[in-house]
Formats: C-alpha cells, sequence, structure tokens
C-alpha cells in the first residue's frame, strides 16, 4: 500500500498482514441481488471508509464480516478465520470484531458499566473485576467514566454511542466495524462521537466505516470506497477519491453530498 | 417601523402556583365535580355506597356470630354472618380431608416455601435477614421436633434432621452468597423433593424394589459422579452437566422411595386451600420455564421440526377448553399409558393444568420477544454471546419484562382456574366450600362459605397483582430505550 499522500490518514502506519479478506462476494435477499462480486482486502491497520447512496448494500457488506447477514457465494476471511456455517468460526470471528450501530443498540435493561463488561465476562471469561477495571479504563477514553452507572436511557444520544464504542473496545477487537454511527445523532453530538473515532484509528485499529462524514474521511481514511447498486464502483485514497473521482456516478455522489 | 429586537436580561424566578391549584378542594373539585354530569355521577356512586356498604359492614363486622356449635346459634333476629361456622370448619377450608394428626406436614411446606419466596421475590432482603430468618426458623423447628418426635405422627429423627438440614444449609448458604440465588436454588433442587416426601410420604418406585434395579441406581449414582467429576477436570462442560445430571436424578429417586419414612397420606385426601395452592404453585413453576421454551421453540426459525412441535402444542391445547383436558387426563391418559403405570387422580390435573397455563405463558411471553427490536439480538450477536447466553442475558430479561402484566394474569387466571378440578372430583377450595354447607348441622350457610372462599381467592389474587406492579416500577431503567 502506498502512502505517498499528505493526509494524516494515509500517514499512519499500515502492516503487510492481511484482516480481511473478501473474494467474489455475492449476496441475495431472496431474488434481490444485494451485493455482486465483492472482492475486498484489508491490511492490519487500514481505516476504510465506505460511501454510496443509500441502498447500496454499505451495511449490508460490513455485516457479512460479522456474519450478522449470510453471504451465499465467494469467500469472506477475516483474520484467517474464513466464515462458514460453522458456529465455532462465526463465534471466532465475533470476538475479534467489534461493531458499532447506527442505533446504538445498547442493552436498555443494563447500566452502562454492566453493558461494557457483560461479554467480557461471558465470552471472554474475563474475572469480574478485572473486566470491570477495563471497562472503566475505555470508558474514560471516551470520556464517560462518571456515567458508568446510570442506565443508557439517561444518556444523550451522543453519548450512548461512546458507550456503544466502548463497549465493543470492551472485548479488545482486533477490528472495528462503523455503520452510520453518526446519522442518529444531533449535530453538535456528531464532532464528540467522531473525535472518539479518530483517537481510535490513530492507536491504530484497523476500522472499516460506513459513513458520509467526509471531513472524518478526508482525516483518517486511508481509503475511500464508494458502493452503489450493489457494487464496488471506485476505490482510492480520501485526496484522490475527492479532488479527482473518475466513475460518473461517484462524481454525481459527490457533488450531491458536498454541494449542500 | 417598531423596533424588533429585543434582548432580556434577568431570569424570571419560580414562584408558587396558585393557591386554587393545589390542594383537597381543588382535587375534589377538578376531578369528582368538574362538570354537572361528573357531579350527578359523584352523588350517584356515593348513593349506591350508601345503600351496600354499611348493611355489609354490619353483616360482616358489626353484627355477625363468632362462635357457634351449629346453625341454631345463628338464627336469630339481627344476627349477622355465621363466622362461627367457618371457625368451626377452619381446617376442612384448609386442608380438606388430610389426617388431622399430620397437618404438620402441609404447614411445614407452606411456610417453608414463604420463607424462600420472600428473598427470591424481593431482590432488596438483606443477607443477614434472611439467613437469620431461616436460622430461626431451624431453631423453632428443632425445639418442636425434639418436643415431638414420638408423640407427633409420622415425625420421626429422619424428618427431624432432614427438615433442619435443609434449612440451615439455606441459611448457611444465603450468608455466603445472595440470599436471592441460595433460595432459587434451594426452591429448584431440594424443595419440591422434600415436599413430595412431606405431603404425600415415600413414592413406590418398582425398579427399586429389586437388588438389580438397587445396583442400578447405585451405578447411576456412582459413575455418574465420577463421570461429572472427571469430565469437570478436563473442562468438558457438556460431560460435566450430564454425569452430575445423572446421579442428582438418580439420587432424587433414590431418596423420594425413601422418604424419609413417612407415612403415606393419599392425595385423594387432599383439600381445601392445601390442595389448590399445590395446583397452583406447581402450574406456575412448570409454565413459566415450559412457556419460554415453547416461546423460543415457536420461534426456532432455523428448525422447522422443533418449531412444528411447539405449535403444534401451543394451538392444540389452547383450542381446547380446561375442564376438556382435565376429563381427558382423567379418563384418556389411561389409554395411551402402558398397562401398570397408573396416575394418580392429582397429578393427571397437575398435568393438565400445567399444560394449558404453558400454552397461554408461551404465546405471552411471545409477545415479549416479538417486541424486542431486532437491534438487540443484533448487538449481543455481534459482541461473541451464543445462543443460550443471548437469551438469558439480552432478550429474556427484556421481554419477559415488557409481558409482567401478561404473565401475572396469567398467574391469576391459572390460581382461579384451578377450581375447575372439582369437577373432576378433587376437594378444592370451591367444593370443600360447596360441600361444607351440606352438613346437616351447618345448612344453609351458604354467604358464610362462599364470602370466606372469596376472600382467600381475593387476599391471593390480589397479592399478585400488587407484586407485578412493584416488580414493574423496580425494573424501569430510564425513559425509554
Ligand atoms: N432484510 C432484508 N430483506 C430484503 N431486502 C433487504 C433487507 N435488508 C436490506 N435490504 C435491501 O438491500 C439493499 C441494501 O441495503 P443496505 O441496508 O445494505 O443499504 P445501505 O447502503 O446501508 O443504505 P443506507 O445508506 O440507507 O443505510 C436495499 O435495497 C434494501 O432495501
Ligand atoms: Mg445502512
Amino acid at each position: 500500500m502506498a502512502n505517498t499522500a499528505e493526509s494524516t490518514g494515509a500517514a499512519m502506519e499500515i502492516s503487510d498482514e492481511v484482516a480481511i479478506q473478501i473474494n467474489g462476494m455475492h449476496k441475495w435477499y431472496g431474488d434481490f441481488h444485494v451485493l455482486k462480486d465483492i472482492n475486498l482486502t484489508v491490511h492490519r491497520g487500514e481505516r476504510i471508509v465506505v460511501c454510496g447512496p443509500s441502498g447500496s448494500g454499505k451495511s449490508t457488506m460490513i455485516r457479512c464480516i460479522n456474519r450478522l447477514e449470510e453471504h451465499q457465494r465467494g469467500s469472506i476471511v477475516v483474520d484467517d478465520i474464513e466464515l462458514t456455517n460453522d458456529l465455532k468460526n462465526i463465534d471466532a470471528v465475533r470476538m475479534e470484531v467489534g461493531m458499532v450501530f447506527q442505533h446504538f443498540n445498547l442493552f436498555p435493561h443494563l447500566t452502562v458499566l454492566e453493558n461494557c463488561t457483560l461479554a467480557p465476562i461471558w465470552v471472554r471469561k474475563v474475572p469480574k473485576k478485572e473486566a470491570i477495571e477495563s471497562a472503566m479504563t475505555y470508558l474514560e477514553r471516551v470520556k464517560i467514566p462518571e456515567q458508568a452507572h446510570k442506565y443508557p436511557g439517561q444518556l444523550s444520544g451522543g453519548q450512548q454511542q461512546r458507550v456503544a464504542i466502548a463497549r465493543s473496545l470492551c472485548m479488545n477487537p482486533r477490528i472495528m466495524l462503523f455503520d452510520e454511527p453518526t446519522s442518529a445523532l444531533d449535530p453538535e453530538m456528531i464532532s464528540e462521537v467522531l473525535d472518539t473515532m479518530i483517537d481510535l484509528a490513530q492507536s491504530g485499529m484497523t476500522m472499516i466505516c460506513v459513513t458520509h462524514e467526509m471531513g472524518f474521511a478526508r482525516k483518517v481514511a486511508n481509503r475511500v470506497i464508494f458502493m452503489d447498486g450493489g457494487e464496488i464502483i471506485e476505490q482510492n485514497e480520501p485526496e484522490a477519491f475527492f479532488n479527482n473521482p473518475q466513475n460518473e456516478r461517484t462524481k454525481l455522489f459527490l457533488s450531491q453530498i458536498l454541494n449542500h | 417601523m417598531t423596533d424588533i429586537s429585543y434582548v432580556k436580561t434577568e431570569r424570571h424566578e419560580s414562584l408558587p402556583p396558585p393557591k386554587s391549584e393545589v390542594g383537597i378542594i381543588h382535587w375534589l373539585r377538578s376531578n369528582l365535580f368538574s362538570t354537572w354530569y361528573n357531579s350527578i355521577g359523584t352523588v350517584a356512586v356515593l348513593y349506591l355506597f350508601y345503600l351496600v356498604v354499611p348493611p355489609l359492614v354490619d353483616w360482616a363486622l358489626i353484627s355477625p356470630v363468632w362462635d357457634a356449635q351449629s346453625n341454631q346459634d345463628c338464627r336469630f333476629e339481627g344476627a349477622g354472618a355465621c363466622w362461627g361456622f367457618i371457625g368451626a370448619r377452619i381446617n376442612l377450608f384448609f386442608y380438606g380431608f388430610y389426617d388431622m394428626e399430620n397437618y404438620w406436614r402441609p404447614t411445614l411446606v407452606g411456610l417453608m416455601l414463604l420463607f424462600l419466596a420472600i428473598p427470591i421475590l424481593f431482590e432488596q432482603v438483606p443477607r443477614k435477614v434472611a439467613s437469620g430468618g431461616f436460622a430461626l426458623f431451624a431453631l423453632f423447628w428443632a425445639i418442636w421436633a425434639i418436643g415431638g418426635i414420638g408423640t407427633v405422627a409420622s415425625l420421626n429423627l429422619a424428618v427431624a434432621a432432614g427438615v433442619f438440614l435443609f434449612l440451615a444449609a439455606v441459611a448457611i448458604a444465603s450468608y455466603l452468597k445472595a440470599p436471592r440465588s441460595a433460595c432459587a436454588i434451594a426452591v429448584v433442587a431440594a424443595f419440591p423433593w422434600l415436599s413430595v416426601s412431606l405431603l404425600y410420604g415415600p413414592l413406590n418406585v418398582e425398579s427399586l424394589q429389586s437388588g438389580f434395579g438397587i445396583a442400578i441406581y447405585a451405578i447411576l449414582l456412582i459413575g455418574g459422579g465420577a463421570l461429572g467429576l472427571w469430565s469437570r477436570q478436563r473442562r468438558d462442560a457438556l460431560g460435566t452437566m450430564v454425569g452430575f445430571l445423572l446421579a442428582y436424578a438418580a439420587l432424587v429417586i433414590i431418596y423420594m422411595s425413601w422418604g424419609m419414612d413417612l407415612t403415606v397420606q393419599p392425595t385423594n385426601t387432599f383439600g381445601g386451600l392445601m390442595l389448590t395452592l399445590v395446583l397452583s404453585v406447581v402450574a406456575i413453576g412448570v409454565s413459566l420455564p415450559l412457556g419460554i421454551v415453547l416461546a423460543l421453540g415457536r420461534r426456532a426459525h432455523t428448525m422447522p421440526a422443533v418449531q412444528m412441535l411447539c405449535i403444534g402444542f401451543i394451538e392444540l391445547v389452547r383450542a381446547v377448553p380446561l375442564i376438556t383436558i382435565l376429563f381427558m387426563a382423567q379418563f384418556m391418559l389411561p389409554l395411551f399409558l402402558p398397562e401398570g403405570v397408573n396416575f394418580d387422580n392429582v397429578v393427571r390435573a397437575l398435568v393438565g393444568v400445567s399444560m394449558f397455563a404453558s400454552a397461554y405463558m408461551a404465546e405471552v411471553v411471545r409477545g415479549g420477544l416479538q417486541a424486542i427490536p431486532k437491534g438487540q439480538f443484533e448487538a449481543a450477536d455481534s459482541l461473541g454471546l451464543n445462543f443460550f447466553l443471548k437469551m438469558r442475558l439480552i432478550i429474556l430479561p427484556q421481554a419477559l419484562k415488557i409481558v409482567i402484566p401478561g404473565i401475572v394474569s396469567t398467574f391469576i387466571g391459572l390460581f382461579k382456574d384451578t377450581s375447575l378440578v372439582s369437577i373432576i372430583g378433587l376437594m378444592d377450595l370451591l367444593l370443600i366450600a360447596k360441600s361444607s354447607v351440606t352438613d346437616s348441622k351447618w345448612l344453609g350457610l351458604e354467604h358464610e362459605a362462599y364470602f370466606f372462599i372469596a376472600l382467600i381467592y381475593f387476599v391471593f389474587c390480589f397479592g399478585m397483582s400488587r407484586y407485578s406492579i412493584y416488580l414493574e416500577r423496580k425494573l424501569h431503567t430510564g425513559h425509554k430505550r
């Protein structure tokens, strides 16, 4: 991977090790061909932003990576584990891949701290005390340790999303997936979540992020992927992607989101 | 042109509300007399109260006969309710035709259930209070039992020691662990078998009557225990579970056939409140877990066979009236069972009522599962929780919380529906009341009998309803999801 561009994004370290390998992947919902021949190689430490018009299959693609959706053809290999119907493999992949959702999906019946410690305790079998300590460090990292004993219903949207990020991080994932993490938030809360994500990117986390926050893409991404109609249409380094898009559909999309 | 710019420089302080917005007069005016038709309604209801309440209070509380030998004592001008009748027959209402000498057995079971239920139902019971309660209970039991052995019917050393050990174990476990989990474990793992022995006596287990059978049970017990220990060392969860379950099952059967050497009390002597409680407690205890399993099975889209089975059971049972199920359990079950297997009448009623309640419970629980947004399942999946953890930690706590009112309604309905077993000849509370007034000494006292059992039903049902409100409040976390 060349990293010559000036943006901070491309300047960060990327290793040669492959984190995610998607080959010739197709997916159908019934008759509807949602994903068509997806090929994608993600190296460890890469920060990829996926954009594209609504309904283009962005969410579906990243949800295939932790098997929230099943693909029907082609292969997906995450951390050298191939995703098949084997439940063991699926669980192994899910332990390594964290996911942050558009609507946070915190567990409303548990406190913030319990949200964060539940999976480490029950899935990774971390002793309770250790799990609490590590959860508190992550809550500090997303800057809300003082909310630890509140319930999600008592927090603002931005705070909830930061808890959701902390909850994923508590599992010590090697890869993080974000599905439009800021699009359900009010404008003044977007930046607090983006700051957390930038911080995460700078720590070297492998990230795939579906978002239309182009400022974020320019700042941290080392690669931007544009999808339309279930296909990857174009991908490039952020500077080149934004300043010099090649495909007509990319140009149209960019003109729509940048000009209002 | 006028100047539209305006800047406020000070904050307005909060003032107390005007007099007309607070106080009792305000409440009366805005709630009972807000409009002319509301006022008429209020007055009409007050008049109705005036017609009904004073005579009822007079009948039940002011001029009843508290002490009576027969209905003759209650037949005079101005006599109210004949509560003396209830007093004289109270044992019949509570225990049916259970052997009088052995009343202590159901009483003990009831007390133990009460003591075990409180820490489970109310999480905030401090561990000192809970364990102290059980310790005191054990102490009283020991004192009573020491004086009673030899004089109280069928109380022997094994019973005295067994019950004492059980209570002491719960007391210690409540102190060391959380009382709630200690009591929950006791209720699931030991209390049922202990109560069967206490209420009924030793079971007749035919397979334990030959030397060969005993050998098999011994092998199951020792082999299962060994398998469990061995698998545990190898960290093999399945082997551990299977091994210990086998040993546990063998142990339970051996224990039940011994039954602490109590005398057998035939189930056809069970009656009154005791029978009603046995039926409803068992049906409640079975229907919630079985209902959850059925509801999950019905949603198991990836396992069509399981799904069909669950749908079939739920729809079949719900499509048939409880009375029919009871009749079928009574007359048709023997047709399907192998020769010689003979189910007791009370057991049949238990099976019928539990099945019926489970089918309804399954649909109530499914309603709750349906209400959980897909995102919760996905979040749990993405964290790597397997199916059982996801259900137990994330989905069911939320789903059950949503349907608490439905679950409790089902319980209340179930509690009252147990009165239908009178139709297959079981002497539950209702049939006892009905038959008690046919006694020639107490003819014509239907009012008292039915009023009394209505009161008992009300106390239990109202209690359940209040508990559900308490639980909903306690589980309320934050404003919305
Ligand atoms: N469960 C489903 N069953 C059938 N079709 C679906 C399902 N989920 C998504 N789709 C369809 O698949 C297509 C891709 O959906 P997807 O959610 O991946 O789009 P997206 O790019 O994330 O869009 P958005 O920006 O609106 O989130 C859409 O046309 C959608 O209608
Ligand atoms: Mg989407």
